[in-house]
């Protein structure tokens, strides 16, 4: 390359198909295979990812847990908007999620869903916002992702798999599969050069190191001490 | 007054702001100023700019009015022509005395307004209402009179009431904050959200606005570096806002509980209640938990347990299982239990 268009490149904001995109910003998610293949280097702040899996208990919660407990020990609130069952409290402490700034939001309908996830949006004070919509319009999701424009939450919407086939307004769209212990993820839809091949994620499970046995005995002590090491801590 | 005007921008931006501050309480406002109370009074009284012309309508009434006139006295210039004597002799003491203070040469001692230490107004609507989000507008103007209340006692409201009066009954909206509030528009977002859920049966003919239990609220001054408060108030009215339209229940935190038993270790709490110091770590949790449901013990292969929780004799909610992480069809992980040969699936490991 002539040493003309090197300096081009440096000073222009060329953008180059094989990068992936700008740097905007970002929560670390905690996975350095992951944090590499997303734009910002991590999840993008500030617009809509969509996680798509068919069923629960594969490990869809634990892919965000290292990044969620890293915002609720900075002090950034964390809001659950209709989740299909209970968060349950002990796994989220036991994870490094400082409970005092995760809030539950329930809403039945579907217009109230909607309508509370645009309020939190538009909140400065939440930082990042889990929802769950079965089914959700183009349109409706179109208002969320120019909500979350104007504010710099993290916003990850869980959907079934089907959604895959409909397009969608969400910044970047990853389906998840089952892979024995550890999470396939397919990285439909990123800022800049699509993703190539699929990722697999060794997200804690809790049958790692695990006989057929019996459970290790809890651990001792406070488990703050050990999540002051920015360790999050799993039995 | 001569001393805060510099406070307001001067006498017109003052006169201005008492006009508008008025007028959305529902007044005909009109304003005069002069050396004395009773002067300014019978000025705006009267609509004039000087006293001499001031009609005697405004300055008294009833018999030494009438007298008055029929004297062929028509302003307060003619009067102050009159000899005094003659006058107190007429007219009476009362009418001298006004007369001297409104010319400053008796004092008049004004009590200070206090502000009551609840709230309580009707409005009659001028016609019957029968469409719920109509009323928001009669309502604001309630809502201006109280916040008018609240910043003279420093003092904001938690809850308030609104009640709407029909022609044989009433109907009452109860509206709660997430922490104490004074500005009518706040407040008037709440209501907003309650009367748009609502669906009247029948007009309303008129509404009443009543809130007691002020709580002190002081005004905070604007940060220099930025603004710790401002996110947690802001949080503070998010969460009031969701809770005035999907209910109270809908937004709550979690905590943990100290309980071996599963689903007696957590605990729905206000947002932000909780003391990681009381958390001890258990076994592996799922994150999600499930009301226990009958399993087929052919439908799941275990992958690790025992673990036995044994606990609860004493409160009558006895609980003897031994529970273990489980593989079920689709390769998601199950957390299940045995209870009295029995398998029962109670959470995911999601």
């Amino acid at each position: 390359m002539s040493a003309a268009l090197e300096s081009i490149l440096e000073q222009h904001p060329v953008w180059r198909g094989g990068a992936v995109a700008c740097a905007a910003p970002a929560v670390p998610s905690g996975f350095a295979s992951l944090d590499r293949e997303l734009p910002g280097g991590g999840w993008p702040a500030g617009a809509l990812t969509e996680i798509l899996g068919e069923r629960a208990g594969i490990g869809e919660l634990q892919l965000l847990l290292p990044g969620l407990a890293a915002l609720s020990w900075a002090g950034k609130r964390i809001v659950w908007l209709a989740p299909p069952h209970l968060p349950y409290a002990p796994a989220l402490a036991a994870a490094g999620v400082d409970l005092a700034h995760v809030a539950v939001v329930r809403a039945p309908g579907r217009r109230d869903a909607l309508w509370a996830a645009e309020q939190v949006l538009r909140a400065a004070s939440c930082h990042a916002l889990l929802a769950w919509f079965p089914s959700a319009r183009y349109e409706e999701l179109r208002r969320l992702a120019v909500a979350a424009e104007a504010g710099r939450a993290w916003v990850a919407l869980f959907r079934p798999l089907q959604a895959a086939q409909e397009s969608s307004p969400a910044a970047l769209r990853i389906a998840l599969e089952p892979d024995g212990d550890a999470l396939c993820l397919r990285i439909l839809k990123r800022r800049g050069a699509p993703a190539a091949a699929p990722l697999h994620l060794p997200v804690k499970r809790p049958v790692h190191a695990l006989g057929r046995n019996s459970f290790p005995a809890p651990a001792a002590g406070h488990a703050r001490d050990d999540r002051r090491l920015g360790v999050p801590v799993h039995a | 007054m001569q001393g805060s005007l510099r406070y307001f921008g001067g006498r017109e931006a003052f006169f201005a702001r008492l006009a508008h501050g008025l007028s959305g309480l529902g007044f005909e406002v009109k304003t005069a100023s002069a050396a004395t109370p009773r002067a300014a009074l019978w000025l705006a009284r009267g609509e004039k700019k000087i006293l001499e012309e001031v009609p005697l309508q405004a300055v008294c009434g009833g018999e030494p009015l009438a007298l008055l006139e029929s004297l062929g006295m028509k302003d307060f210039g003619d009067l102050m022509r009159l000899p005094r004597e003659g006058l107190a002799r007429r007219c009476g003491r009362r009418l001298l005395d006004d007369l001297d203070r409104a010319l400053g040469a008796a004092p008049e001692p004004r009590a200070y307004f206090s502000p009551p230490p609840s709230f309580a107004a009707r409005l009659e609507l001028p016609a019957a209402v029968a469409h719920a989000e109509a009323l928001l507008f009669a309502a604001r103007r309630l809502l201006a009179q109280l916040e008018g209340l609240l910043a003279a006692r420093q003092a904001g409201v938690r809850c308030f009431t609104l009640t709407l009066i029909h022609e044989d009954e009433e109907s009452k909206i109860e509206v709660g904050l997430a922490s104490a509030a004074r500005h009518a528009e706040r407040l008037a977002r709440l209501l907003q959200e309650k009367l748009s859920a609502l669906q009247l049966r029948r007009p309303v003919e008129a509404i009443r606005l009543e809130a007691r239990d002020f709580a002190p609220l002081a005004e905070r001054s604007a940060g220099m570096f930025g603004d710790a408060g401002a996110e947690a108030e802001d949080w503070a009215r998010l969460v009031e806002r969701l809770r005035a339209r999907l209910g109270h229940e809908a937004v709550s935190g979690l905590a943990t509980h100290p309980d071996h038993r599963p689903e007696h270790a957590w605990r729905r709490v206000e947002p932000g209640e909780w003391d990681p110091r009381e958390f001890r770590q258990p076994g592996p949790r799922p994150l999600w938990l499930l009301e226990p449901r009958p399993v087929p013990e052919n439908s799941f292969r275990l992958l690790a347990g025992p673990e036995r929780i044994e606990s609860g004799w004493w409160d009558g909610d006895e609980a003897s299982r031994d529970y273990f992480v489980a593989r079920l069809a689709g390769d998601s992980l199950a957390w299940i239990y045995r209870e009295s040969g029995e398998w029962f699936l109670h959470g995911l490991f999601a």
